[in-house]
Order: C-alpha cells, then sequence, then structure tokens
C-alpha cells in the first residue's frame, strides 16, 4: 500500500499517522463513485436543467477532488483551480437556466 | 510547519473536515442519480455545494496552513456561498416556469396563483390555502418577464 501511495506521490505527506494512505484512498474512491453518479445523471437527465443541476454537483465534486490533493500533497499549486471553479460553476448554470426559461416561450 | 502535537491534532481535524465534505459530495451525487424530479435532484445538489464546499476548504486550510492557502480558500468559501444559492433559486425558477416540476409530487404549490400554474389536481390539503395576494408592484411575472437591456 505504501509503495502504490510513494508510486502516486502520495506517501510522504500523511493527513494524520499510519492510516492516511487507506484514508486517502477511500476518499478517492468515494469521489470517485460520485463523479460517476453524477456523470450518468448528467448525460441521462431528461431537461437540460437536470443536466444543471448534475454539473453543478460536478463542480463540487471537483473541488473536494482538488481540495484533497492540495492537503494530501501539502501544495498551494492547484488553490486558484478552486477559485475558478466556483466562479465558472455559477455563470454556467445562471446562463443556461436564463436559456431555458426563455426556451419555451 | 507541520510537525509537533499541534500539527497532529490540526492534521485529524483537518482529515476529518475532508472526509465529512467527500461524504456530503458522495451523498449528493447519489441525490442527484436517484431522484425523481428536478426541484429533488436540486435539493440534494445544493447542500454540498454549501456545506460541502466549506468543510473541504476548512480542511484543506488546517493542513497546509500557509497564510496563502487560507487566504484563497476563504475566497472559495465566500464565492461559493454568494453564488450558490442564486444558481440554485434560478434552476428552480426556471424549472417551474417551464413546467419541468412533477406536480403529483407536489405537496404544497404556493405559486400556482402567483406565476399562472393550474392548481393541483383534487384541491388543496387540508390546512393549505391558496393565499390570495396581489404580486407586489413590480415583482417580476412569468409574462410580462421583458429582457432588461442598457
Amino acid at each position: 500500500m505504501t509503495g502504490v501511495l510513494e508510486g502516486l506521490g502520495l506517501g510522504g505527506a500523511s493527513v494524520g499517522g499510519g492510516w492516511s494512505g487507506v484514508l486517502v484512498l477511500l476518499a478517492g474512491a468515494a469521489l470517485l463513485v460520485a463523479g460517476l453518479c453524477v456523470l450518468v445523471r448528467a448525460v441521462v437527465g431528461p431537461t437540460v436543467l437536470d443536466r444543471v443541476v448534475a454539473l453543478d454537483a460536478l463542480v463540487v465534486v471537483l473541488v473536494a477532488a482538488f481540495g484533497l490533493q492540495a492537503a494530501v500533497t501539502r501544495s498551494t499549486a492547484t488553490l486558484p483551480v478552486l477559485v475558478v471553479l466556483a466562479l465558472v460553476g455559477f455563470v454556467g448554470s445562471v446562463s443556461v437556466a436564463r436559456f431555458a426559461a426563455k426556451e419555451t416561450r | 510547519m507541520s510537525g509537533g502535537a499541534v500539527g497532529a491534532v490540526l492534521d485529524v481535524l483537518a482529515g476529518l473536515c475532508l472526509g465529512a465534505g467527500v461524504l456530503l459530495a458522495l451523498v449528493a451525487a447519489l441525490g442527484v442519480l436517484r431522484l425523481p424530479d428536478v426541484l429533488t435532484r436540486l435539493h440534494a445538489a445544493a447542500k454540498p455545494q454549501a456545506l460541502g464546499v466549506v468543510l473541504v476548504a476548512v480542511g484543506v486550510g488546517l493542513a497546509v496552513r500557509t497564510p496563502t492557502a487560507i487566504g484563497v480558500v476563504a475566497l472559495v468559501v465566500v464565492f461559493q456561498l454568494v453564488t450558490a444559492p442564486v444558481a440554485a433559486h434560478m434552476v428552480g425558477r426556471a424549472a417551474y416556469r417551464t413546467g419541468k416540476v412533477r406536480r403529483d409530487l407536489l405537496l404544497v404549490d404556493e405559486l400556482s396563483d402567483l406565476e399562472g400554474g393550474e392548481a393541483p389536481e383534487g384541491g388543496l390539503p387540508d390546512g393549505c390555502t391558496v393565499h390570495d395576494a396581489e404580486p407586489a408592484p413590480g415583482a417580476p411575472r412569468a409574462d410580462h418577464e421583458e429582457p432588461r437591456r442598457a
């Protein structure tokens, strides 16, 4: 397990002791499952607004993933991505919501 | 920067915050996948947009512990807390006005007399009345909304 983590560059920084490797992998797996569920809804979702809601949830999953990466590696390199994601997700969902409101008129 | 008893305690707190944020994101994703309606999916997806992002941001701030990281993360929290309710409100309003709401799942529809929607079949549930208030002057109506251009 630690060999895998060292290979991924995650081994050196522990989040709280010897259990960090397993917990980081569990959190990553949870985020992977969450992202897949949200993507299924974004592809299937019968209306445009379902897809907007799903993509907003995908933005949250991405923020959690980037935050996890920044915390595990203790680097600030990817933190501006969080700011950009927070702003761009808002602009996208609001503009699509406006478009959907005008569409059926 | 890290190391020592204080660092270990902060690391444990950071791990707890990150784990809670990740679990919130997972629950929201399951809700978005499983729930039957635009409004219910919005209900599920809007929770971690505020609380989950705050938890992840607190976790990152506790784990990295530099002024730059804390400042950037606070900026993310402020942006998200300002924009997420606005986005959710606009998506819900668009869903209602374009008729993409499943009315058989609604218990109370307080907008039915204000926005031109039809009343639910079988009348309202006991104890609920359609309030006959006029829309406030200047309030946007669904059928009178003009695009505002400068």
